[in-house]
């Protein structure tokens, strides 16, 4: 498609839009809204309490960002999050929400902990990908339960995920105990032949911080889901689902098994989670590790709206605001970003809606 | 006497679940998942904590968890009946807002960030001399034993047999068909979301006056729980009341069996599985009303 010379050639996109185009524009405008929104609140807490919005946001900014160790600290928490963020926005494009993120996280990052122990010894290039493996099947596992019971019997995957997070919990307190190192309630420390390195080798400027090679497996997985979700059959037919199941099985998709699998990939990818912490940062499975970050997906997906680029960003959105957080933990509690976490999603939803009406109006 | 201990313990950990069970199917009935239970219970215990702590009046204590409930429970319906956006997702914004926001507040107000100072508790009601029986007097006598107790015969009546229950049942099976009949369907919504806020709250108030002070997450999971009773309980007041027995029979079982050498995670996991087994037909199939979770729009019909 070349344009003769002289002519006036305008590419697609970049014509004046029309309804539809303007209407898709408004709609992705809700997540910059819920965030500059949640901010504002965020900013009336803060001369609440007595201290200045603008001196905090900007010292927020400055240490999650404005330093190599901050860099490192905000990359860091933000890739836990990509991989929960790719995992929640798997499970929406195909139409199901899965909220057990959080619990194949947690078994991700257990699975990788016995693993890595039971073969720390083994040379570091079959037992780093053994270990990393395990993460990833044992989120898959504890993803395609409900899928399989979605489509076997269907059973509301909601519920079943909600309930699976905390069968999770119970089971690696259960299954964990024999592994603990005396009088604490976490496993031994894992060999180094299954660390993944810390970035800071490569890196020299985030010195300090636990950023590691778990960040690059994460961007790789978002590549994948790009790839598996627009560029595949599978993810065709997952899309498709998600979109209309009924006519999807009408077009001869077997609408079950795309479910299952979609929540067994999902799960998965909540599993692999599990490295940052296990492999990548402290070296040992610990009850209660994942501390949210499975919840915090929900939020990433829906600012990143189910997009594996859009996840990326809003990753390192949560990301920056938590290391952030804990350095202005002095002046302002961090607790209130967590509670403005939960502000985004809600804002993030409602904003949509509304857009969404006023985009149909223009049509 | 060992029996009626148990009994007694097994009553009292079902408290806090019915209350938020009976006030969910409220919502549910009406068409509205309600997760925000947990937060609006968080919320619940420590609007409790702070009325009690500033007044000494612990009946003013109440009073204020049962407004920190219907106030969280207005945000959920605003997002989900007023701005119709998706419920489930609501409802994990509000838990997540809860769970720092008590944190914040605990930080500010009390300056800890595990726990707040004691706060007086709930009297003990002496209704019909009810106190002197063995074991089980003490917990028959709390005040919110004997609300729970009513408010799930009431919740019962008022769901199967009035016709505000009638109606809200309607549309949380066919809207369309309820607005076609000139109900307000966004009315009726708010109305189940709202009261399901109050139920919650008096949940929240229940764990805050038996610990005598509010903790850092002191909920820790039981809106959810309260939510799985509600559907092993098939959607109904008395069987959501049922379940929250028989779950809280299994937490009462993991506390005596402590020390026993008997782990407590499989009796831990035992309500997850039995909600598990329940939804996918096992035990009675647990069928939901038919428009639950799904926003009414008329613009979309």
């Amino acid at each position: 498609m070349s344009a003769a010379p002289g002519a006036v050639h305008v590419p697609p996109a970049a014509r004046a839009p029309g309804p539809p185009a303007r209407a898709a524009l408004l709609r992705s405008l809700a997540p910059l809204i819920a965030v500059a929104v949640s901010l504002a609140i965020g900013a009336v807490f803060i001369l609440a309490i007595g201290e200045d919005p603008l001196a905090i946001y900007g010292l927020i900014l400055r240490e999650s960002l404005g330093t190599g160790y901050g860099i490192g600290q905000t990359l860091f928490r933000a890739t836990p999050l990509v991989f929960t963020g790719l995992a929640v926005a798997l499970g929406f494009r195909a139409g199901l929400f899965n909220i057990g993120v959080e619990g194949q996280l947690y078994l991700g990052g257990f699975a990788a902990a016995l693993v890595g122990l039971a073969v720390g010894g083994w040379p570091a290039a079959l037992a780093l990908p053994l270990t990393i493996a395990a993460a990833a099947a044992a989120g898959a596992l504890w993803g395609a339960i409900p899928g399989v019971l979605k489509a076997r019997f269907g059973a509301h995957e909601v519920i079943n995920t909600i309930m699976l997070n905390f069968v999770a919990f119970a089971l690696a307190s259960y299954l964990g105990r024999p592994h603990f190192e005396p009088a604490t309630v976490r496993t031994a420390e894992l060999a180094p032949g299954v660390h993944l390195p810390r970035l800071e080798g490569l890196l020299p400027a985030l010195h300090g911080s636990p950023a590691n090679l778990s960040l690059v497996i994460a961007l790789a997985t978002a590549a994948g889901v790009a790839v598996l979700l627009f560029r595949t059959r599978f993810g065709f037919e997952l899309r498709a689902v998600g979109l209309n199941a009924p006519a999807a099985a009408c077009g001869g998709i077997a609408v079950g098994r795309v479910q299952a699998l979609a929540m067994a990939i999902s799960g998965a990818i909540a599993g692999l989670g599990g490295v940052n912490f296990v492999l990548g940062y402290k070296h040992f499975f610990e009850l209660g590790f994942t501390a949210g970050a499975g919840f915090l997906g929900i939020a990433v997906a829906l600012i990143g709206r189910n997009h594996p680029i859009g996840v990326i960003v809003a990753a390192l959105f949560f990301g920056a605001l938590s290391s952030g957080g804990l350095v202005i933990n002095q002046r302002v509690p961090k607790e209130l970003v967590e509670a403005l976490q939960g502000i985004v999603i809600l804002l993030a939803i409602s904003a949509h809606e509304v857009l969404d009406r006023i985009a149909r109006r223009m049509r | 006497m060992e029996v009626l201990l148990f009994l007694a313990a097994s009553l009292r950990i079902s408290v806090p679940y019915a209350l938020a069970a009976v006030g969910a199917s409220f919502s549910e009935r009406g068409g509205v998942i309600n997760i925000a239970l947990e937060g609006i219970m968080l919320h619940g215990a420590l609007a409790y904590t702070l009325a009690a702590y500033w007044s000494g009046d612990p009946w003013l204590g109440l009073a204020a968890a049962v407004l920190a409930g219907v106030l969280t429970a207005a945000l959920h319906a605003l997002v989900t009946v007023g701005f119709k956006a998706d419920q489930i997702t609501s409802g994990l914004g509000i838990n997540l807002l809860a769970a720092g926001l008590t944190r914040f507040v605990l930080i500010q107000v009390f300056h800890s960030s595990s726990n707040s100072p004691r706060v007086v508790g709930l009297p003990e009601w002496d209704l019909l001399g009810l106190r002197r029986i063995p074991a089980l007097g003490p917990t028959i006598a709390a005040p919110l034993m004997l609300i729970a107790i009513a408010l799930t015969l009431g919740a019962q009546w008022l769901v199967f047999r009035s016709v505000f229950g009638l109606r809200l049942r309607s549309l949380g099976e066919r809207p369309e068909a309820a607005a076609s009949l000139g109900l307000s369907v966004p009315l009726y919504r708010t109305l189940g979301v709202l009261l399901s806020g109050a139920l919650a709250g008096l949940a929240g108030a229940w764990l805050a006056s038996e610990q005598h002070c509010f903790t850092d997450g002191m909920t820790n999971g039981r809106g959810y729980i309260a939510i799985a009773a509600m559907i092993v309980g098939k959607w109904s007041p008395l069987g959501a009341a049922a379940a929250c027995l028989l779950f809280g029979a299994a937490e009462a079982l993991q506390i005596t069996l402590q020390g026993s050498g008997f782990p407590s995670e499989p009796l831990q996991m035992l309500p997850y599985l039995v909600t598990m087994l329940a939804l996918a037909g096992f035990i009675g199939r647990a069928v939901p009303p038919r428009a639950v979770g799904v926003p009414y729009d008329p613009e979309k019909h």
